[in-house]
């Protein structure tokens, strides 16, 4: 909940990306995405990087806030899984660790380079459409870009939805907690857990025929129409440009 | 179990992508006929609920804790194509929002959990808790070998995906370009973890969340089990002969396996790690040893223990062939149900023995 509020602040602040239509940051940064995917260069996954922060620079997005909410977790989840393969992936050994004797390879630091570059790079252009874009428009520009509707309206609604049935497993456990004296045995606990899921499953059902019945009230027939108030203007366009024009740099010297 | 972007190259992220996509359209145009306008609003708090479940941290026997998924329940409660449906949505904005699994790698992981996940959970579940009774403590066991099985098998399913990655894309020198490790290091290192802690994460909470919903909330079950209803009623009349309609699919599974055995006879040399003493001294059977143990050479005795054991007992029926029978093939088919008679008299006899039996016909 708190990220989320942090998101909604960010989006408001004036940068570059902020001020960009919403199609043209999802089409770009998804460009992007996929020119460090097909990238085999370090060199390359990294100027994607670099062309992030620079992004987000100009976005007013601090490095700080990237790091916290995306660098350190991506570093130790796949920094862990990448490190033993500079160990075990065969090749040309440079030198063996002292005492253990595992022997170190090229292609091994590579690969877990790779990794973790590509890793990283994903998570900071993922987190940059997050922070520059309330996400009502990140759904808008995904309509836009020929999601299909249905699939628009439930994301929307899901998101919604999900801070309501937080707020009800929160006060779920508050209320246990409060009527309560020491900690609760493993086996309890557990017990307590599959019953609140419970509580939770016959609640969230329970929620979604009120709110079928609310919209039907309303005037709902099962069709569902967006209003696309989107307009390219000239900056729009030279964006797009700018990104297309990396990404194809990118692909093009990755190869 | 999420797969972030990089794990994968693009290749296979958009076959995974095309894999789900027929998965989605039939799932969307089953459960739009069934939902009509209810599609929107179910799919979209279900889709919520499953984002909360992941939520939900379970303190797991060991002294560790571990959050489930909920593939196993959300398919038990919804059914498969809608579970389909509900867990796609919930990863996509775990992806998008929350950076948890890639954008995309997005088709890998719906495909794994959503599609798969779903689709297995609902077999088994079906499959094990056949027409028991709603309330029954039968549907409570299917529920849970559902989640566990569902779990394990998209585990393996994205073990499989990262284990090829290797060996179909590597630069000139032999590097890795995405995921580094090989199958026979990556199946095992996702497996254990799913085998045991997350798998048991999984067990825990599809059955108690079934069990807790038997005694408050019956309703709920009824999707993923209305031969339960029937049973019900017809157990009233005193007639117990659902036993057959319910359990015919593994009748006919169980014989077509016997029926299959000898294709074992395709299998040629013998099996890893199954020699007998006497394989030790022949030459023939000690170069299949060697070709099969990465060129390590067995020792050129039988261990001594193995003889001293070996002797204890002697097979009736060695080698799946009975002395008796000339066809090779007559024989594995004879062995197989002599073997599956041998265990479903075990069962037929704890059945009759089991205090649950006598539980149930006191009641």
């Amino acid at each position: 909940m708190e990220h989320s509020a942090a998101a909604e602040a960010a989006a408001s602040k004036p940068g570059l990306l902020q001020r960009l239509d919403p199609r043209v940051k999802v089409a770009g940064l998804l460009g992007f995405l996929v020119s460090s995917a097909l990238a085999h260069r370090l060199s390359t996954i990294l100027g994607v990087f670099g062309a992030a922060l620079i992004l987000a620079l100009l976005s007013r997005i601090s490095l700080r806030r990237l790091a916290k909410r995306g660098w350190a977790g991506a570093l130790l989840f796949s920094g862990s899984i990448a490190l033993p393969a500079v160990f075990l992936t065969p090749g040309r050994i440079i030198f063996r660790l002292p005492f253990l004797d595992w022997p170190v390879t090229t292609q091994g630091i590579i690969s877990a380079a790779l990794l973790i570059a590509r890793v990283e790079t994903a998570v900071t252009l993922s987190l940059l459409l997050i922070l520059s874009t309330p996400w009502p428009l990140v759904l808008k520009a995904l309509r836009a870009l020929g999601a299909p509707v249905v699939l628009v309206v439930i994301l929307g609604m899901t998101y919604r939805y999900i801070f309501l049935l937080l707020a009800a497993a929160r006060d779920l456990f508050e209320a246990r907690q409060s009527r309560m004296v020491g900690a609760l045995k493993a086996a309890e606990a557990r017990r307590f857990a599959t019953s609140s899921i419970g509580v939770l499953l016959s609640k969230s059902l329970q929620l979604s025929n009120e709110a079928h019945l609310a919209m039907l009230s309303r005037g709902f027939r099962g069709e569902v129409y967006s209003l696309d108030e989107f307009a390219m203007r000239p900056r729009d366009w030279m964006a797009l440009a700018a990104f297309a024009g990396l990404a194809i740099v990118a692909i093009w010297t990755g190869r | 179990m999420h797969i972030p972007d990089g794990y994968l190259s693009p290749t296979t992220c958009a076959a995974l992508y095309a894999a789900a996509a027929p998965f989605w359209y039939v799932s969307l145009k089953r459960v739009k006929r069934s939902l009509h306008t209810r599609l929107i609003p179910m799919l979209s708090l279900m889709a919520a609920f499953s984002f909360v479940l992941m939520m939900f941290n379970l303190p797991l026997p060991g002294g560790t804790t571990g959050h489930a998924v909920g593939i196993g329940l959300a398919a038990i409660a919804l059914g498969p194509w809608a579970a389909m449906l509900a867990i796609s949505v919930a990863l996509l904005i775990q992806a998008v929002f929350f950076g948890d699994g890639g954008v995309l790698a997005l088709g890998a992981n719906c495909f794994n959990m959503a599609v798969v996940g779903s689709l297995v959970a609902y077999g088994v579940y079906r499959v094990v808790a056949g027409g028991g009774a709603g309330a029954s403590s039968r549907r409570v066991v299917a529920a849970a070998l559902a989640g566990y099985t569902a779990i394990n098998v998209a585990a393996l399913l994205t073990a499989i995906e990262l284990g090829v990655q290797p060996s179909l894309f590597m630069d000139a020198s032999g590097t890795p370009l995405y995921a580094p490790y090989p199958l026979r290091i990556a199946v095992p290192a996702m497996m254990i973890g799913h085998l045991t802690f997350a798998g048991l994460a999984e067990l825990i909470v599809t059955a108690g969340v079934v069990a807790w919903l038997q005694r408050s909330d019956p309703s709920l079950l009824k999707d993923a089990a209305p031969r339960a209803i029937d049973a019900e009623k017809v157990a009233g009349d005193g007639a117990g002969r659902m036993g057959w309609r319910a359990t015919r699919p593994l009748w006919i599974g169980l014989t077509a396996l016997t029926l299959l055995t000898p294709l074992g006879l395709l299998a040629t040399g013998v099996a890893w790690g199954e020699w007998g003493p006497q394989d030790f001294t022949d030459q023939q059977m000690r170069r299949q040893i060697t070709a099969a143990s990465g060129d390590q050479s067995p020792p050129p005795y039988a261990p001594r223990g193995l003889e001293q054991l070996a002797s204890i007992w002697t097979a009736p029926i060695p080698d799946y062939a009975p002395p008796f029978l000339q066809s090779q093939i007559f024989g594995y088919v004879m062995s197989a149900m002599f073997g599956v008679g041998l265990i479903l008299l075990t069962f037929l006899l704890i059945g009759r023995v089991s205090p649950l039996r006598r539980k149930k016909n006191r009641r």
